[in-house]
């Protein structure tokens, strides 16, 4: 045990156990879906599960349909909440912390129960489910993660950009166009992150709220895995993966332009 | 009234600002003449960017009026205002480059394309930064942001330039060298430049007019020369320069006493036997080996170099100690002879002489000043629920650190040395000053705790 | 001024009404007899009592202590091995230190169907027998680089000196750490476990891959399954109720708690 005791004298070695751990439970995980996704059903090499899908008319719509409805959903809440974010973090227009806290409330709570009352409230106000229910209910579900970046960087905003825009000769309104909204570039970008990941990748919410009548990619790799289609659901996964990593890349270099803004502080 | 074209470019009449209950500028006036360099000067927290900040139009004044050119702009908003700033921390748009910071103001006002490029142009090659005009704003430097941000308010040929410690953030080389060029920029643009600093060095070097401040009012208005050579207060002697500040009395017209000797000096009409405020700077004091013809005499406590002169302690005859400068070194411990010409002694009169409060009889021995309540010696004639006057004395003050020694707590807010004891102000919790002499040592913001002895509250009906 | 005040207020209250109507609902008729929601058949608060009671409803209630079972543990374990990777981390340098944290946010930006369906073939690969042992790796997976990332900010902040401080004053490393390390790291570590609990509580896809095939049910894959099964569970409508009034009281603690902390810290 003494060599043991060793190695964790020197606190870098710390970070091996976890090191470790993320090989094992999020590096070999995701090779693994690689592996699969070039396997055919014996396990061998093979290139027939990539063809099936692009030669499968369906599962390709079902994959640009979901980036569609993504697309519509992150839209309608970038729509609705920044307006909320700005007058949330702005002081003369709303004091109250309350109002903010109600507004990230909703994320605390559980998505499918919050799920599950959107489609109550629907069946309520006699809303038939189907594709405009399963976008209003995934604008609820998601709102609140759009307010809150924005939030968070327009109340963290240095206060002397938009004096100094003011004494340079702007009005409010270029104020706003001019330095309240590049400013808070970083704070969208992470807000359609948070809000168009999950909804590209859902399965459950867009179930509940079109009793199922309306197909998702999410619930297109749910239902091969389900059906012991491994292979097949492993070259949808990947499929995904390949489009968020992309997604990914190309927000970060979003914000690496417009988020340096940490320098002088 | 008759409507006339001031000589004043800016006018602030009896400014008044709060800040919830809190009195940060307490009726302000200053004129500024056209094309002059102000230096608004006092310690952090004394309402210096406050009053800027409403000259910018950031935030309105409880009370007065704020005039530029004559023209009342006390409400106008401050994009509509003819002044441009130079921010503390620059407040470069991180988004824009160089050159598009600077042209930020011009494409504003719907300036010629090309007008603007000359312009920019210009600004840039007056802060000196030609070739940076593509350049990312965090890829600068503190020095470069400073000058960016300089190029972004003149570009605007504002009628005013207020600068908020535009060199606070640098480091003291760099800050010199920018000492050098705001004052030759100032030259060149022939404008008014409005200068916040808590820096009396940087305030002497640059200014056409001081403005020293403090706990929100003006203490002197002058030029460099006036508030160095004749401050009006302990206050501005203690923070403009090095100072030796003695507690003295005005025997007649152009004598006077302090040290424990009396002094010819150039002052008058301060009348007979007034208490004052005498300021000596430490250069002033001749200090010589030979004691025969010396005024007084004192032993030297400590000689430290300081690179042009040596800062000497000398603890003086009758006790008290005062700072000298000199060329040359004295050994510690060794007599030395002191002379003070009648030309360098500096008399002021005293802001006060004892602390002087109002305040309500409780009832026979037990009066409440300062929203506390003290024990007093019982006096004829004076019932309780009556107003008083009480007078206290600043040495029969106590100050003490244990909260519950005394009747009320205070923070230490400005320490003068007066030679053999510190005068103190005290600021208690209610927001009120004190004063207090002391011989123990305090620091600035030191909690204390206030007690005063029953017998030496003079009380006196109002 | 007071105009546009207004209409802004009234734009955030038109929100809030939004995205609160469907709790309200859900609230409101929470407190009827009702199979189906919607019909308003007196007032009652049966279905919050058959809700505690055990009967037909038995796996509802079992599903929720499954959820706390299981949030509580991946929030102490992954508490634990994050503060630890944390400080690790912290004292790596150079490229190892950007590896760290490349791979830390891996989990983090992956979508859940993904984490859970990687997990799944591990699982099924290394023939592991898919239940509560493997729901809580996977939720330790997904909780551990929140808490790094909690847990990192107070390193930084920290002075790097009293460690050093520590031993200078005798005390031996394990002692420095305990006495001088953990105490700095405490508000990181509680704020990374609440957030882990939280993450694992609302995780509904990790865990549907994740279960096995052995009847585990959480909260969340009890709804989906009664969801899919057609039938809203009527005790369904108390427990979100609860859940929601729940959250509510414990956030408005929090802030009012760090609201005075605030306060205080000001008028100092």
């Amino acid at each position: 045990m003494k060599w043991l005791a060793k190695i964790f004298t020197k606190r870098s070695n710390w970070s091996i156990p976890y090191f470790i751990f993320l090989l094992i439970f999020v590096v070999l995980p995701l090779v693994l879906i690689f592996i699969y996704a070039f396997q055919n059903n014996d396990g061998e090499f093979s290139l027939t599960n990539f063809t099936k899908f692009f030669s499968s008319p369906q599962d390709a719509n079902t994959f640009v349909y979901s980036i569609g409805i993504a697309i519509i959903t992150t839209l309608l809440c970038l729509l609705l909440g920044y307006p909320a974010a700005y007058i949330l973090s702005n002081k003369s227009l709303c004091r109250s912390q309350v109002m903010v806290l109600l507004f990230i409330l909703p994320m605390w709570i559980n998505i499918l129960v919050r799920t599950l009352a959107t489609v109550a409230l629907f069946d309520f106000i006699r809303v038939p489910l189907g594709q405009g229910a399963l976008i209003f209910g995934m604008v609820y579900n998601f709102l609140p993660f759009m307010i809150y970046p924005i939030y968070n960087t327009m109340a963290k905003m240095d206060h002397s950009y938009i004096e100094a825009a003011q004494d340079l000769g702007a009005n409010p309104v270029t104020v706003f166009r001019k330095v309240v909204i590049p400013l808070s570039m970083p704070g969208v970008m992470s807000g359609i992150m948070m809000v168009f990941m999950p909804t590209i990748s859902t399965f459950a919410i867009a179930e509940l709220l079109t009793m199922n009548t309306i197909k998702l990619f999410g619930t297109t790799i749910q239902e091969n895995i389900n059906n012991g289609m491994w292979n097949y659901g492993a070259v949808l996964s990947l499929i995904m993966l390949v489009f968020i990593l992309a997604m990914e890349v190309f927000s970060d270099k979003k914000e690496e332009a417009s988020a340096n803004d940490g320098g002088l502080i | 009234m008759t409507e006339q074209k001031s000589d004043f470019i800016i006018e602030l009449n009896h400014i008044s600002k709060s800040f919830k209950d809190k009195c940060v500028l307490d009726d302000v006036s200053i004129s500024v003449k056209r094309g002059e360099f102000v230096t608004i000067l006092g310690p952090s927290g004394c309402g210096k960017t406050t009053l800027l900040r409403l000259l910018a139009g950031f935030g309105n004044a409880d009370e007065g009026e704020i005039r530029i050119n004559g023209e009342d702009i006390t409400n106008t908003p401050p994009h509509k205002r003819p002044v441009n700033t130079v921010f503390q921390r620059y407040a470069l748009f991180p988004y824009l480059n160089v050159y598009d910071n600077i042209a930020f103001g011009l494409k504003l006002q719907k300036v010629q394309e090309d007008e603007i490029d000359m312009r920019v142009r210009k600004a840039l090659k007056m802060v000196g930064m030609i070739d940076y005009e593509w350049r990312d704003i965090n890829s600068l430097s503190g020095g470069q942001q400073q000058r960016v941000a300089i190029a972004r308010a003149i570009v605007n040929r504002p009628q005013v330039l207020l600068l908020d410690e535009p060199l606070a953030a640098l480091d003291l080389k760099m800050r010199k060298d920018m000492q050098m060029e705001l004052k030759e920029m100032h030259k060149n643009l022939g404008i008014t430049f409005i200068y916040v600093t808590h820096d009396q060095e940087e305030a002497l070097t640059l200014s056409d007019t001081i403005v020293v401040m403090s706990e929100g009012t003006v203490q002197q208005i002058g030029t460099p020369m006036d508030i160095y050579n004749e401050p009006k207060n302990s206050f501005v002697a203690d923070f403009i320069g090095e100072s030796n500040i003695l507690n003295g009395i005005m025997i007649k017209d152009k004598l006077v006493s302090f040290l424990g000797h009396e002094f010819e000096c150039v002052d008058s009409g301060f009348g007979e036997n007034a208490p004052v405020d005498v300021v000596i700077r430490p250069e002033d004091v001749y200090i010589m080996n030979n004691t025969d013809a010396a005024m007084f005499t004192g032993v030297v406590k400590s000689c430290i170099f300081k690179g042009v002169h040596y800062e000497i302690t000398v603890l003086t005859e009758n006790g008290y100690e005062i700072l000298i400068q000199d060329y040359n070194a004295f050994e510690v411990e060794s007599e030395v002879g002191l002379i003070i010409k009648p030309s360098d002694i500096h008399v002021m009169e005293k802001e006060r002489t004892c602390n002087t409060l109002e305040g309500k009889m409780l009832d026979k021995t037990h009066v409440e000043i300062l929203d506390t309540s003290f024990l007093c010696d019982e006096i004829e004639g004076i019932e309780g629920g009556e107003k008083v006057k009480v007078e206290v004395a600043f040495d029969k003050i106590d100050l003490m650190d244990n909260e519950e020694d005394g009747n009320l707590l205070g923070d230490v807010r400005f320490i003068l040395y007066k030679g053999d004891h510190y005068h103190l102000t005290v600021r208690t919790e209610t927001g009120e000053n004190i004063y207090v002499d002391t011989h123990d040592v305090w620091d600035n913001r030191d909690l204390v705790s206030v007690r005063i002895q029953p017998e030496d509250l003079k009380i006196t009906l109002l | 001024m007071k105009m546009k005040k207004l209409i802004a207020q009234s734009y955030l209250w038109i929100l809030l009404i939004m995205l609160y109507s469907p709790i309200l609902i859900i609230a409101i008729f929470s407190f009827t007899e009702a199979k189906v929601l919607g019909n308003w058949t007196g007032f009652s608060t049966k279905l919050y009592t058959s809700l505690f009671t055990s009967g037909s409803h038995h796996s509802l209630m079992s599903a929720i202590q499954n959820t706390l079972i299981i949030a509580v543990l991946a929030a102490i374990f992954s508490t634990i091995l994050g503060t630890i990777a944390a400080i690790g981390i912290h004292n790596l340098r150079g490229r190892r230190k950007a590896m760290m944290n490349t791979l830390n946010n891996i989990p983090m930006l992956n979508p859940d169907i993904i984490t859970g369906i990687s997990l799944f073939l591990l699982f099924v690969s290394l023939g592991i027998t898919q239940g509560f042992t493997t729901v809580i790796l996977a939720h330790i997976t997904f909780c551990t680089p929140y808490v790094v990332l909690c847990v990192m900010p107070r390193l930084l902040q920290m002075n790097p000196n009293i460690y050093e401080a520590a031993l200078d004053l005798g005390a031996t490393p394990a002692q420095a750490m305990r006495k001088v390390i953990l105490p700095e790291l405490k508000s990181g570590m509680i704020s990374g476990f609440i957030m882990a609990f939280t993450l694992s509580i609302d995780d509904f896809a990790v865990t549907l891959f994740t279960k096995g095939t052995e009847g585990l049910e959480t909260l969340s894959t009890y709804i989906y399954a009664d969801a899919r099964k057609g039938g809203l569970t009527p005790e369904l409508r108390p427990l979100s109720t609860i859940i929601f009034v729940t959250v509510l009281i414990l956030l408005i603690v929090i802030n009012v708690r760090s609201e005075r902390n605030r306060k205080r810290v000001e008028n100092l």
